[in-house]
């Protein structure tokens, strides 16, 4: 069975020689990665929450690579180095642990972890990034007092749009100014969905019953696409559509001519509330 | 096994007769329609009173209830609970040692039982994986072309529950089941009847979840979200009563593997000479034994709001979607770690056999999968980032969720480090496990980009997430299992399986799988969300390839299934009684092993992976068993 182990011969310079490699193709790979590929990574600069986010993936593409190196290195160099060249089965020598490395493992892996997770909270509290924060929103941007609120109501299957410092005004439509703070507030009339403006980087879940607030912060006029995020039943697939932000002049006088167009209708909407109450078990599809 | 041979067995169609799987069936449909017929007996009259039920839940959930009920009578379940009632000595079939018919009935060998689970399970997931493959032939074309949107979701749903629920036993049922008690020198299970009942509910609960079909789908994909759930057909409840029967599985199976490994260790065996994989076992028992519980309860919880109009998680009646979302993750985030702990724990075992060396690091790797089970309890709100549910707590579950990568890190640290400086013999297992490393890797990176918010804003339910967790899941579970079938199956059978199409298989199914999975990445970074049938057209190249991928992903299980019925039934190349030279004490039984395992129980007088010990004529870790060679 278990032969004698395989002569110590195999040099003490393994492990240096490793080191050194991972150290050489990080130093090459990481900025390659971060300054390259980083920035393509969506969501793109259609709001200040998506750059952001995109700042955000670059940080993590970034410190991902040398742990990806270092993984992919180690199992290449293990498997060319150390393979059984013999016929028979040999044994290799009897290492039971290091606690030198296990430290520095620990210590490294711990240090970028705690790193992260810092980082991710601070940029979390700029203001949300972007992410649908409930009904008392914890992490506020600046100058959240003066910001346009715009309500998504999710119902299946589409999103209506009202506008409360329009009388209300209920559209089908997402128009947005430019340049502009907006809280958005999230709600369903049924099941679950999720409000996804890809562009805008914004994404906040429609529940039933609960007022969800997000908060973006738009750049320059463009469209961006709008999609259900969360299976909401049948059509669900269905359920996407284009929102546009514009100047600031035009968005007024396109919120002025939706009112009048949709003034016949007007008196049949409930009032403008942060949350409606229809019955969510009514079967559909 | 010579004692039993010489009886007088009666003829063929008499044996059919009795506690078995066919009266186990016949005995479940008999409940179903008595389930049935009592449910309209009791709604009839109140039928109208509920205006907005369009179709009778009370009727088919009661007949499921009484359906497997009768399905685990007709098993003879109910003999030994109802002797022991009466103050009869209880029947002594469930021991019958030998046989074809002892793989289709109630059985307490473990061995049978973990045969029963490799081949119930695989069946399972080949439906599964079915439904995998006509999600990828829908979704070859941006718009609804070969399904209709609510057979779409029907697909997604089944495919995404019958891979979770059965992958949850997916380790634990056929390996643990098997090698556990062979590992610690153990002649059983501790509740070997319970041993059975997980089975025999899991096969229930496939087969409760295959009939959705009869009444329609269900709409919810695997998460069941409510209130979607609440407005479903009566197809939702298949899905209801199939998770439930997993999670009391579940619950069952931990607690014995638990009960087990903690009053059945040989003699000698203390803690920290037990196998890796045991550990492995004994983290993830925990979670099925804490876990399961919630998911049976919000499913009830679920189950009353469908027909006792309660309003759990009706806003309207006082109650929140928030609860369900909740509680469902509650069990669901402990629910993945059940998936990927045991992969670890196989890994971790076969690396030492093929790398010559012991395991490095023993306590750090045990330390590593105690730490993910402990951590793998804080987390859950990580699937809820933009919600709207406690958003003001959202950095302290990015922080526990980042920080399980530490512990996951130290198994990775122990399985590199074995591998250093060793003799590494290029098996199908090893190659298998190595494809664990790399797939795990991206698997595991990709999950540090959805536990930070920011980022996760974007890919949260885009085909990202789904990405990162098939990496994860069929990635790191899939493989790992492979390893196992492959490095276990002379032990299990009798019989190698054949190592040519193995390594066809692994390197045809480790290329599509990256081929097919690594492109979801970019797919859903693009703006796909999940369980959608329709996509932008900019997307489909990516999708085209994905689906082509996956086309050759199925083709690789195929070669696998060929190999395998191929291997054992025809060629019968019998195996020798230790092809890898292990030093674990599960291969110093004989091929196949005896009905009670070991005649004297052995003494353990070290860890199993005294390679390379440099003592001469070292005394073998595991005193050979009495009875064996």
């Amino acid at each position: 069975m278990s032969a004698q182990p395989a002569a110590a011969g195999s040099s003490p310079a393994h492990g240096r020689r490793f080191l050194a490699a991972w150290i050489v193709l990080s130093a090459i790979l990481t900025p390659v990665v971060a300054f390259f590929l980083g920035p393509a990574i969506p969501p793109g600069n259609g709001s200040v929450e998506a750059t952001g986010q995109v700042f955000d993936n670059e940080v993590l593409v970034a410190v991902s690579t040398p742990v990806c190196v270092f993984v992919v290195l180690f199992l290449g160099y293990a498997l060319v180095s150390f393979r059984s060249r013999t016929a028979e089965i040999v044994d290799g020598p009897p290492l039971r642990g290091d606690m030198r490395i296990q430290i520095a493992w620990m210590i490294v892996t711990g240090a970028t972890v705690l790193g992260l997770a810092a980082f991710g909270t601070y940029e979390l509290l700029q203001g949300g990034a972007g992410g649908g924060q409930g009904p008392n929103a914890a992490f506020l941007p600046a100058g959240h007092n003066h910001a346009l609120d715009v309500q998504v109501i999710g119902q299946q299957w589409e999103f209506t749009y009202r506008y409360p410092t329009f009388g209300g005004l209920e559209t089908p439509q997402l128009v947005l100014p430019a340049n502009t703070l907006i809280r958005l507030h999230v709600t369903s009339l049924d099941a679950v969905h999720s409000f996804w403006a890809y562009q805008l980087g914004v994404k906040a879940d429609a529940n039933p019953g609960t007022d969800n607030v997000v908060y973006v912060q738009t750049k320059g006029a463009r469209s961006f696409d709008i999609r259900c995020a969360e299976l909401c039943g049948l059509w669900h697939g269905y359920m996407f559509d284009t929102g546009q932000v514009v100047d600031q002049g035009r968005f007024t006088a396109w919120a002025k001519q939706q009112q009048t167009y949709f003034t016949p209708v007007a008196r049949y909407l409930p009032p403008y509330a942060t949350t409606y109450m229809p019955d969510p078990q009514r079967r559909a599809g | 096994m010579s004692a039993t041979a010489v009886e007088i067995r009666p003829p063929v169609w008499r044996r059919l007769i009795g506690f078995n799987a066919i009266t186990g069936v016949i005995f479940g449909i008999i409940g179903y329609y008595l389930g049935w017929f009592l449910g309209h007996h009791i709604t009839g009259k109140s039928i109208a009173f509920f205006a907005d039920i369009d179709q009778n839940d009370l009727s088919v959930l009661l007949g499921y209830f009484f359906g497997v009920s009768g399905f685990l009578i007709g098993l003879g379940f109910g003999v030994y609970p109802w002797a022991r009632l009466r103050g009869y000595p209880p029947s002594l079939r469930e021991k019958e040692t030998q046989g074809t018919s002892r793989y289709f009935g109630l059985c307490t060998d473990h061995k049978v039982v973990g045969i029963q689970y490799l081949i119930g399970i695989g069946l399972f997931f080949f439906i599964g994986g079915l439904n995998a493959m006509l999600i990828r032939v829908e979704l070859l074309r941006p718009a609804s072309q070969v399904f209709p949107a609510g057979q779409y979701l029907t697909l997604v749903g089944m495919h995404g529950t019958m891979m979770m629920g059965m992958m949850t036993s997916g380790i634990l049922g056929p390996f643990a089941n098997y090698f556990v008690p062979l590992m610690i020198g153990a002649r059983r299970m501790a509740f070997p009847r319970i041993e059975s009942l997980t089975f025999w509910l899991l096969m229930a609960a496939g087969a409760v979840l295959t009939t959705t079909i009869f009444f329609g789908g269900f709409p919810t994909g695997w998460t069941g979200y409510e209130p979607l759930n609440s407005q479903a057909n009566t197809g939702m409840d298949s899905y209801l009563v199939f998770f439930a029967l997993v999670g009391v599985s579940m619950c069952l199976l931990g607690l014995n593997m638990l009960a087990t490994i903690i009053t059945m260790r040989a003699p000698g065996l203390t803690w920290s000479r037990l196998p890796i994989f045991c550990w492995a076992v004994v983290s993830t028992s925990i979670l099925n034994l804490l876990a399961a519980p919630v998911l049976i309860a919000v499913l009830g919880m679920a189950i009353l709001d469908r027909t006792a109009q309660t309003t759990f998680f009706n806003p309207q009646g006082g109650g929140s979607p928030y609860l369900y979302q909740n509680l469902f993750w509650v069990f669901g985030h402990p629910e993945v770690y059940i998936l990927a702990l045991p992969g670890m724990g196989i890994v971790l075992e076969l690396l030492p056999v093929f790398a010559r060396k012991p395991l490095w690091g023993y306590r750090l790797a045990v330390s590593g999968l105690l730490g993910v089970t402990l951590l793998s309890w804080l987390v859950w709100q990580h699937h809820l980032f933009v919600s709207g549910i406690n958003s003001d707590l959202r950095p302290f579950y990015m922080l526990s969720t980042e920080l399980i990568s530490i512990p996951t890190g130290f198994t990775f640290l122990c399985g590199l480090m074995t591998l250093w400086r060793g003799q590494i013999r290029f098996t199908v297992p090893l190659l298998f496990c190595l494809a664990w490393f790399f797939n795990f890797l991206i698997g595991g990176l990709s999950g540090v980009f959805l536990s930070d918010v920011p980022s996760d804003v974007t890919t949260h339910g885009s085909f990202f997430s789904m990405a990162h967790f098939h990496y994860t899941i069929m990635g790191g579970l899939v493989f790992a299992f492979f390893a196992a079938i492959y490095y276990w199956s002379p032990k299990m059978f009798g019989y190698t399986l054949n190592e040519r199409l193995g390594k066809i298989h692994f390197w045809v199914m480790f290329i599509s799988f990256n081929s097919t999975f690594a492109p979801l990445f970019a797919v859903g970074f693009l703006g796909q969300p999940r369980r959608t049938v329709t996509y932008a057209h900019n997307l489909q190249f990516l999708n085209d390839w994905v689906s082509v991928s996956a086309f050759v992903l199925g083709l690789s299980m195929l070669v696998f299934l060929y190999n395998f019925v191929y291997s054992l039934l025809f060629a019968r190349i019998r195996a020798p009684q230790n092809p890898w030279s292990s030093l674990s004490l599960e291969w110093q039984l004989p091929s196949p092993v005896p009905v009670h395992n070991f005649d004297r129980i052995p003494v353990i007088t070290g860890d199993p992976y005294d390679y390379g010990n440099p003592s001469p004529g070292a005394i073998p870790a595991t005193a050979p068993a009495g009875g064996s060679s």
